[in-house]
């Protein structure tokens, strides 16, 4: 318990630091942060593309077969996007997000601490957080939201090819359904969520890189804290957020 | 009040610092001269490389004070710490290359950080750098592809492209071939003296030092237990320090670790 409360403390102090740094780090060197959107974008694109044709073709097969019951399977345009924009997209894409692009943030830092680069760094008077941390952090940021809205784009036509051509709903009816039952306030909700999952993705992946033991066994062991930590921060995230705006 | 034009560039006095119960530094005190090539030595585990942390203002003492060319190092703000550095070239145990970028890169990495020089400018400081350490036509290669003592020699190259007044080695020949350490040694020489910089070594390879330093300190249980020029360390009457010199592998430093009475230890049939 203690030392779930220290680690708070560690990794909000550290916060603070990031956000100092991060409007100089940001503007004066634009072109680092653009380089770490394309490397946590890319790296994370091809699995939130697959897994969310995935959890799209299965929301179809149990929406349908739930909806089905009282025979509303015309909602399951519906079913599908609200699920989508404000739990699965942004909760399944952070998981992925961790267990991709966060992984290789934090064994990347890690490695550049144990192999002394991050001290040469400060010794030639350049500041770590600003150069390596702040860049990697914001890529991760600005990332998130974008592979939110792949993820659900690729999701609802994942259960549109699932439930109108395979079984059988009207196609009209399914984006008519979709469109007039979803608000904007929907969409927003799942931005926010996104937003939020990516600070607290990309700020526990640089931190535990960051602030690992300087070994193999430690850059191993901070990689694995970092998926398992995400993970459990994103679902009690996930349900603060939900339960504040309900 | 010392200022900057003092004979030494690096004072400490009284310095203490511990890892948590462990003192690692104990009341130490030494100072370091212009111009001069001056080693640090001592067995492992006696603080040589926290002393570099503490005097490049990576790690904070407990007690005492350390000036680096009139500043009091532990009472800067970050800002003048950074700036303080930019005087400082250090080389790391292995280099500490940055992975990600070729040579070229590796060296011209201070001069894109601190400078706005155009690129043809920072290409001919670049290539002069590697020139002198004799990898100009490394200049492409991946830190990955090159050998122990061709990433140490980079790494002096990175060191020296800001022109810094001060150039500090840790443990510059470990792990190195003879070749290699031969390059190493000259290399540490020829900087000193054509740049007209002072230089730290922190060694324990006392032949190596010996070679290159001309003046040495060797630390021991976190203090200073003998300085001089190499000639004056080897006919020094401390009976630790000739153990030292010499390599015996017994004297003051016993080569058995503290055990019970062996006879009694072998017969006894548990352990305690």
């Amino acid at each position: 318990m203690r030392e779930s409360i220290e680690k708070l403390g560690a990794v909000t102090l550290f916060f603070g630091r990031v956000l100092a740094a991060l409007p100089q780090a940001a503007l004066s060197r634009p072109g680092l942060v653009v380089a770490q959107i394309y490397n946590a974008g890319t790296v994370s694109l091809i699995l939130i593309m697959i897994c969310g044709f995935f959890v799209g073709m299965v929301l179809g097969l149990q929406g349908y077969d739930s909806l089905s019951r009282f025979s509303a399977e015309d909602s399951l345009g519906t079913l599908s996007a609200l699920s989508l924009f404000k739990e699965l997209g942004p909760v399944v894409t952070a998981l992925l997000f961790a267990g991709r692009a966060g992984t290789s943030m934090t064994s990347e830092i890690g490695l550049m601490r144990a192999t002394d680069q991050l001290s040469a760094m400060e010794m030639m008077a350049v500041d770590p957080v600003k150069r390596v941390v702040v860049p990697r952090f914001l890529g991760g940021v600005i990332a998130m939201p974008l592979l939110v809205a792949i993820f659900n784009a690729i999701g609802i036509t994942g259960t549109y090819a699932i439930g109108v051509s395979v079984m059988g709903v009207d196609s009209g009816v399914f984006w008519s359904q979709l469109l007039s039952t979803v608000d904007l306030s929907d969409v927003a909700e799942g931005i926010f969520k996104s937003v939020v999952f990516g600070v607290a993705a990309s700020l526990l992946a640089v931190f535990e890189g960051y602030t690992c033991t300087p070994t193999a066994e430690g850059v191993g062991a901070a990689t694995t804290r970092t998926v398992v930590e995400t993970a459990v921060s994103i679902l009690v995230l996930d349900y603060l957020i939900t339960a504040a705006l309900i | 009040m010392p200022d900057a034009t003092t004979d030494y560039i690096v004072e400490i006095e009284g310095l203490g610092f511990s890892r948590g119960d462990r003192p690692v530094l104990d009341d130490l005190s030494l100072g370091i001269r212009r111009g001069e090539v001056t080693a640090i030595m001592g067995p492992s585990g006696t603080g040589k490389t926290t002393l570099l942390r503490l005097i490049t203002g990576q790690l904070e003492p407990e007690r005492g004070d350390i000036r680096v060319d009139g500043r009091h190092v532990n009472r800067l703000s970050r800002r003048e710490l950074y700036e303080m550095r930019q005087d400082i070239g250090m080389l790391f145990q292995q280099g500490a290359l940055l992975t990600d970028y070729d040579v070229f890169e590796n060296v011209a990495f201070p001069l894109r950080e601190h400078t706005n020089l155009p690129e043809r400018l920072i290409r001919q400081v670049v290539l002069t750098k590697l020139h002198a350490v004799g990898l100009r036509g490394a200049a492409r290669m991946m830190p990955s592809e090159l050998s122990g003592g061709m990433a140490r020699r980079v790494a002096l190259a990175r060191a020296i492209v800001m022109d810094p007044k001060l150039l500090i080695y840790d443990e510059p020949f470990a792990g190195l071939d003879p070749i290699s350490l031969g390059v190493v040694l000259r290399l540490i020489r020829n900087m000193n003296d054509a740049l007209n910089i002072t230089s730290i070594v922190v060694s324990h390879d006392v032949l190596q030092t010996a070679a290159v330093a001309d003046r040495s300190f060797i630390l021991a249980d976190g203090k200073v237990v003998a300085s001089g020029s190499p000639e004056q360390l080897r006919t020094h009457d401390s009976g630790f320090v000739q153990q030292f010199m010499h390599g015996h592998a017994d004297g003051p430093v016993p080569f058995h670790y503290p055990a019970p009475d062996y006879a009694e230890h072998l017969l006894s049939r548990r352990e305690s």
